[in-house]
């Protein structure tokens, strides 16, 4: 593939992740009570990027996406969150799927309950209470269920492009 | 279909699932029961009321900003707020040194204390 295409694939991949994360943001909260439940769409990209490209590429275009999304429509604190769930959730995401033991969807759903512990450490150590803590649970279980859809559509995603011809 | 990576896909799930049941063990373990709900507005503390004694008081946070504090049995919980989520009147009833409520529109928090 030529650098030309390339930058502009990941240009426009960019662009689907950050219109994904703004369309998780319009979509009503699920489960009221437990802040920071999220389906995880703009992992679509991240994990279809780090299977069917390398992990550079996918670990640009979500720093691009986490960072622009954070200053278009959070604060400061959005952008730490976001941030530090995200890079820890793309670093498991990578050595998981190094090991080759497990499928996109397991690998998917292990982003997905990083990105949640992520996020609720930094919670635990800004606000300095461990009782934040006890978010962890039902965040594991809904990191779980988001990350096997997310792995799911990812899978089919792939599949689906084997055939191109970058 | 790769069913080895799916059987290590479940095993990480089934991991991912005991990690979080250990969590909840340590936490529940840690918990003691309270002597004082503890009320603080914008970070100062106002009023510590004992648990021990039923009563009902309206946490006067700002102009027209107000929640109902309620002790009951050693539990404390607020019963009514006038703020637009309520999220601080579905909470469940604290007891537990530790324990919070927070109203985040008014910058009231409601804290189990032993002290």
């Amino acid at each position: 593939m030529t650098k030309t295409k390339k930058i502009t694939l990941l240009g426009l991949l960019s662009a689907l992740a950050m219109v994904l994360s703004y369309i998780e943001m319009l979509l009503p909260p699920i489960v009221t009570a437990i802040p920071g439940i999220k389906v995880g769409l703009p992992n679509i990209v991240t994990v279809f990027l780090l299977y069917k490209f390398s992990f550079k590429d996918a670990f640009l275009v979500s720093l691009i996406r986490i960072i622009t999304v954070s200053l278009l429509f959070g604060n400061i604190m959005t952008l730490s969150y976001s941030l530090a769930g995200g890079i820890i959730s793309i670093l498991l995401m990578f050595l998981l799927k190094k090991t080759n033991l497990f499928s996109t969807v397991g690998v998917s759903i292990a982003g997905g309950v990083a990105h949640n512990v992520g996020q609720i450490c930094v919670a635990i150590f800004i606000t300095n209470t461990l009782q934040i803590g006890y978010y962890m649970i039902p965040l594991f279980i809904s990191g779980t269920i988001a990350g096997a859809v997310i792995g799911l559509i990812g899978a089919l995603t792939l599949r689906y492009t084997k055939k191109f011809k970058w | 279909m790769q069913t080895k990576k799916i059987r290590n896909d479940l095993i990480l799930v089934s991991i991912f699932l005991l990690f979080s049941l250990i969590i909840f063990l340590i936490f529940k373990s840690n918990s003691k029961k309270g002597d004082f709900a503890t009320v603080s507005i914008n970070g100062e503390i106002t009023n510590s009321y004992p648990l021990d004694k039923n009563t009902e008081t309206v946490i006067k946070s700002g102009e027209n900003f107000e929640n109902v504090l309620v002790i009951e049995n050693g539990e404390a919980f607020i019963k009514s707020a006038n703020c637009r989520d309520k999220i601080c009147v579905h909470h469940r009833k604290i007891s537990k040194v530790g324990e919070t409520i927070v109203c985040l529109p008014h910058k009231t928090v409601v804290e189990i204390t032993d002290k």
